[in-house]
């Protein structure tokens, strides 16, 4: 809502200045967006008197003029424009003017005259965006004032953001209510008498669609002109209001919606059939709008139509065929009260939004169209002439908001708000507001003013005395006991953070990418999954949701090789969003990528590339984090369309699939011209507990450990996994633990085999283990090892 | 026995002159070995008369142990002088960088997440997560913004056409968790949201965290304090000046935003900045998730994490946080 300071002080005019009076607004919930002033600046520019305009003898489209500013002494300006004539007030910029744009006005010789000035348009001097020929200033203003007093251009435009619930604020009127209430200064309501009929001109109304209608009221004016302009006055305030002036009749309905609230509409009368029909749409109507769109209607959208057809989409928007024009001669001015349901979501649904939408679907005071008719048709007639006709009111009063009364208990806004208030007290505060009071004792019986729509319940008038005394009237209460629930003290997250942390001590960087991608990205990972598109996405490049983290880890990773950083280990926290046949699967996950050297670049290390094992490495590693059994989980190779297929592997808790990692597939590298090789992993975090376990103490073994190290000859194909598993099964109780330290292939080993080395540590908890005892267990082993899997111990 | 005393001289002289520790091991073999010389001597010692023994051992046994305390002595100083070498050999340049791995960095809206959720804990608040993709009943119906509310418009949602939505705050999840949950509840909600807008000042995926206390005695001044004292401590400024300005959620009434004062483009110039949205839960919340609102009352509010993290670190572009420039990600380790 944007308002001339002027225009409200008119209403109210608190002694107060404007940075004063928006900071007021401001601290009760108007909140001022800006101030800045109603006209650009400029200097020297007066009103001056145009006595004889000639045009220029060598016939171009000059013409020259004799003006009078007021000085005593007639000045000749050179004027190019085609509304100049003799007896006519305009602006006129002496030399030295200064005007908007850095434009300097000197003395200047313009087709052999010369020009001792330039006579203004309103677009020149900044007061609109564009203007055919110059200003053309009322009959009475005085050659030599300075513009700015003439126009009352010492203004300031005061830009509030009104929240959705105040849209009694969205009129001057309202906004001085505001004021008047805030500042308890009195309020001057504008004179507004009843014009009498003095015609008998009579266009019917019938309401067809009371529930969504259930007043209209409406007046027919004849012999009006319908081809003037509005006054400049009257164009200065719609401009300060950010409304561009267009005629006489449609300013004027403007100009009645943003002093008093009421949206109203005006109809060429000749154009109209039979008679106005308040009805909701039928099906195969269309209409045909004022601004040139064409809208096919639906019946749950309410239109106002004559005996043809629907001549405005109800409380949104005209229609061209029934629209006022120069030639109109007699109109037809509507004032209706539509209830907010029936306008919601129509005028969006058309791609809408205009002035009088804004105002129903917020809320209009029912009691205003009576009002704005007949300050209208004062209007009317006074600037653009004709004959007023009775006004037509057709009204369903049971379907008009009726007024509430709303109990408010005392203690009530004490205890919500933290304060001490006493009946007295709220009572006055409400009163301020033109609210209705009751008393008995400490309960009050408040009917809220008509225009408060937003006021209906207790913490509805809770509010409002919060907002009087102003928040800054409530005080810091500290709480004095916590009535605590403890159940929620275990912080789900920390496992998660616990192993982020671990990543970022593994070198890793945490990124944020956005949850949506693009469906060739999605595809490209996921080919069989159909992700969830959006309806209305940004761009096509963030228009379906990722089924995975790794489109957004791989596209950050490229961000960076744009920029000459190779070495990359990224990880990223959040929801995948899958496609079941159970419906949209919203999983936590943890992934991340690497590629690469392994270490940064240094003088002590020998710079080598990472591969899959410094990536299954840290998934093992975040697995220990988490603190997961060792011995429940699996690893085993994976097929995945993501990833390599002979360097993909998953890890499986019981049957459920804890993370999936490997190296991208050489074809999505290709397709997205990455040239080095990437590796990802993913971690599905609903299969790890949300609560690690407790560490459970074991003893300590007082005796020595004793390892053996052992090497195997076998077949390439054979697993390290099938190797330990081999192992395992023999339940070898002193076996504390396996571990491999080399694996082999080349020169010395045939080909097709491998040699594997183990370090086999062996301790008994309550004794020192005899060689013997060693040497029949590693005998045992490599036994074993040499039936199952074919193993040839090497020496 | 002037003999001995010169075989004494005669020694200590090969002693002193021994270059190194094989010289000297020579000599004392030559000496003091199984065939040395003075252990010859001793051996004939019972060749002597019986009254000249005692005092020839003596005399005997006094060289070895100063030709013994010569070697230890020239000894020691080959070690020390072994030792003195060695360090120096084994002398680095401890101003060569050290050999590692990078520290990586956590992403600064998960900081600023933490150093939130660190307060809050505090005071007993636990944390909630909710699902992303919503329904219209949890981010809005339940919230008191019916289906074409004017409110629905300040949200610009993204919707799947299927009756879901990106959730546009982290307020549905108050409701889920209230509907499930009895009063007294303390929670946050961080978590990321979605609006339809991007332009440089805002991005179509930001980060909230919304909080909700509901018991019996709360009031607006508790909200205040808490909230305050919140933005004190995050800010790390007990002098920070904070506002409270009416302003409008459906869920909640009154409802307030919360501006704090930060240095504006002139010197000595202070510029309000709005930071945080809250209120008192509206009762027709209570309602749709069952709480009395006659019994019980509460409150919330809801904050922007990428600007409580602009506002701290200095960030000027909302677009940094979601480029992942490894150059931007580093700051934070």
């Amino acid at each position: 809502m944007q308002v001339s300071e002027r225009w409200l002080r008119e209403w109210v005019d608190p002694p107060t200045d404007t940075k004063h009076l928006a900071d007021v607004l401001t601290m009760a919930g108007l909140e001022v967006d800006s101030l800045s002033p109603a006209a650009p600046a400029f200097s020297n520019v007066v009103v001056a008197r145009i006595t004889s305009p000639e045009s220029h003898s060598d016939g171009g489209n000059y013409h020259v003029c004799q003006v009078d500013d007021g000085s005593g002494q007639m000045l000749t300006v050179v004027c190019a424009a085609n509304n100049v004539r003799a007896g006519m007030m305009t602006a006129l910029a002496r030399v030295g003017a200064k005007l908007p744009g850095g434009v300097d006005i000197e003395a200047k010789t313009l087709h052999g005259v010369e020009s001792a000035g330039m006579l203004c348009s309103l677009a020149e001097l900044g007061l609109a965006e564009s203007s055919e020929g110059i200003i053309e200033l009322p009959e009475a203003c005085d050659p030599g004032i300075d513009l700015h007093e003439c126009l009352e251009l010492e203004d300031t435009v005061i830009d509030i953001d009104l929240t959705p619930n105040r849209a009694d604020c969205l009129s001057v009127q309202g906004l001085a209510r505001e004021v008047s209430a805030l500042l308890e200064s009195p309020l001057e309501e504008v004179a507004c008498p009843t014009i009498a009929a003095s015609t008998d001109t009579v266009f019917p109304v019938t309401i067809e669609a009371s529930e969504a209608c259930a007043r209209y009221v409406g007046r027919a004016i004849t012999g009006v002109k319908g081809d003037i302009a509005s006054p400049l006055w009257m164009q200065e305030k719609l401009r300060r209001s950010g409304l561009r002036s267009v005629n006489a009749i449609t300013d004027i309905t403007n100009y009645v919606m943003l002093e008093l609230g009421q949206p109203m509409h005006a109809f060429d009368l000749d154009k109209l059939d039979s008679g106005i029909v308040v009805r909701f749409a039928r099906d195969l109507e269309s209409l045909h709008l004022l601004n040139g769109q064409e809208v096919s209607l639906s019946g749950d959208e309410l239109v106002i139509a004559d005996g043809k057809s629907p001549l405005a989409l109800a409380g949104i928007m005209g229609g061209e065929r029934s629209c006022v024009a120069d030639q109109t001669s007699a109109v037809f001015l509507e004032a209706a009260w539509f209830h907010p349901r029936a306008l919601a979501g129509i005028a969006r649904r058309h791609g809408l939004h205009t002035d009088s939408s804004h105002r129903f679907e917020r809320g209009v005071d029912p009691d205003l169209a009576q009002l704005a008719i007949q300050r209208a048709t004062q209007l009317i007639l006074e600037i653009a002439g004709g004959e007023a006709g009775p006004v037509v009111c057709e009204e369903d009063i049971a379907r008009l908001p009726q007024p509430v009364e709303i109990e408010l208990e005392c203690s009530n806004a004490k205890n919500l708000l933290g304060i001490e208030l006493s009946a007295d007290e709220v009572e006055k505060l409400l009163v301020r507001l033109q609210c209705q009071v009751r008393r008995s004792g400490e309960c009050l019986h408040v009917v809220p003013p008509g225009f408060r729509t937003d006021l209906a319940i207790e913490a509805d008038l809770i509010e409002e005395i919060a907002r009087l005394k102003g928040y800054e009237a409530i005080p810091l209460t500290y709480e004095e006991s916590i009535s605590l629930d403890t159940r929620g003290q275990v912080a789900h997250t920390r496992p998660f953070e616990s192993m982020k942390q671990a990543l970022v001590g593994s070198g890793y960087s945490e990124i944020i990418s956005f949850s949506f991608v693009s469906q060739e990205m999605e595809a490209l990972f996921n080919p069989e999954h159909r992700a969830k598109a959006l309806e209305n996405p940004i761009s096509q490049e963030l228009s379906v949701m990722r089924s995975s983290l790794w489109p957004g880890l791989v596209q950050a990773a490229m961000h960076n090789f744009n920029r000459q950083q190779e070495r990359i280990r990224f990880f990223e926290h959040g929801l995948q969003f899958c496609q079941t046949p159970e419906g949209l699967l919203q999983r936590p996950v943890l992934a991340g990528l690497i590629c690469g050297n392994c270490e940064p670049e240094q003088w002590g290390a020998v710079p080598r590339e990472v591969d899959f094992y410094d990536l299954k490495g840290d998934v093992e590693r975040l697995l220990e984090v988490a603190r997961l059994p060792q011995d429940e989980i699996q690893v085993s190779p994976l097929e995945d369309p993501a990833l390599h297929p002979g360097q993909a592997a998953q890890i499986l808790h019981g049957d459920v699939m804890l993370a999936r990692f490997g190296a991208l597939h050489p074809r999505i590298q290709s397709s997205l011209g990455i040239s080095q090789a990437v590796y990802l992993f993913e971690l599905q975090l609903d299969g790890i507990s949300q609560r690690l376990p407790e560490p459970v103490f074991r003893p300590l073994s007082k005796f020595p450990l004793i390892r053996r190290d052992i090497t195997l000859v076998v077949d390439e194909a054979v697993s390290a996994a099938g190797i330990c598993a081999n192992i395992e099964q023999m339940q070898i109780p002193i076996l504390q633990h396996v571990g491999i330290f080399s694996v082999y292939t080349g020169k010395g080993i045939k080909k097709g085999k491998k040699s594997i080395s183990l370090g086999l540590i062996l301790q008994e908890f309550s004794r020192t283990l005899t060689d013997k005892e060693v040497e029949q267990t590693i005998t045992s082993i490599v036994s074993q090892l040499e039936h199952q899997v074919g193993a040839e111990m090497r020496s | 026995m002037t003999d001995l005393d010169s075989l004494e001289a005669v020694a200590l002289g090969e002693i002193r002159q021994a270059q190194d520790a094989d010289a000297l091991d020579d000599v004392r073999v030559r000496y003091l070995g199984k065939k040395g010389v003075l252990t010859e001597r001793l051996k004939t010692l019972g060749t002597l008369p019986s009254e000249e023994r005692p005092a020839a051992g003596q005399a005997i046994n006094r060289i070895k142990s100063s030709l013994q305390q010569a070697i230890a002595e020239k000894k020691s100083g080959f070690e020390q002088s072994d030792l003195q070498q060695r360090l120096g050999r084994e002398a680095l340049d401890v101003t060569l960088p050290g050999r590692r791995q990078d520290l990586g960095s956590l992403h600064p809206v998960t900081h600023t997440r933490i150093r939130i959720r660190e307060y809050f804990e505090r005071f007993g608040f636990s944390v909630e997560e909710g699902p992303e993709v919503e329904d219209e009943f949890h981010n809005f119906e339940a919230l008191n913004i019916p289906a074409h509310h004017p409110a629905r418009a300040m949200h610009d949602t993204f919707y799947f056409g299927d009756g879901m939505l990106l959730r546009t705050h982290t307020s549905s999840v108050q409701i889920r968790y209230m509907q499930h949950n009895s009063p007294p509840l303390r929670i946050i909600a961080p978590g990321r949201v979605y609006r339809c807008d991007s332009d440089p000042t805002h991005s179509p995926m930001f980060h909230q965290v919304e909080g909700l206390l509901v018991d019996e005695h709360t009031s607006f001044a508790h909200l205040k304090s808490m909230l305050v004292k919140f933005l004190q401590t995050f800010f790390e400024d007990e002098a920070l000046q904070v506002r409270f300005r009416p302003s409008y959620f459906p869920f909640t009434e009154p409802s307030a935003e919360i501006d704090v004062a930060i240095p504006g483009s002139e010197p000595g110039n202070l510029r309000w900045l709005e930071i945080l949205g809250c209120g008192m839960v509206h009762p027709a919340v209570f309602e749709q998730v069952g709480i009395d609102p006659k019994r019980y009352r509460g409150y919330a509010f809801g904050m922007g994490v990428e600007r409580l993290a602009m506002l701290r670190y200095q960030i000027d572009d909302l677009r940094l946080f979601f480029e992942n420039d490894l150059r931007f990600l580093r700051q934070f380790a």
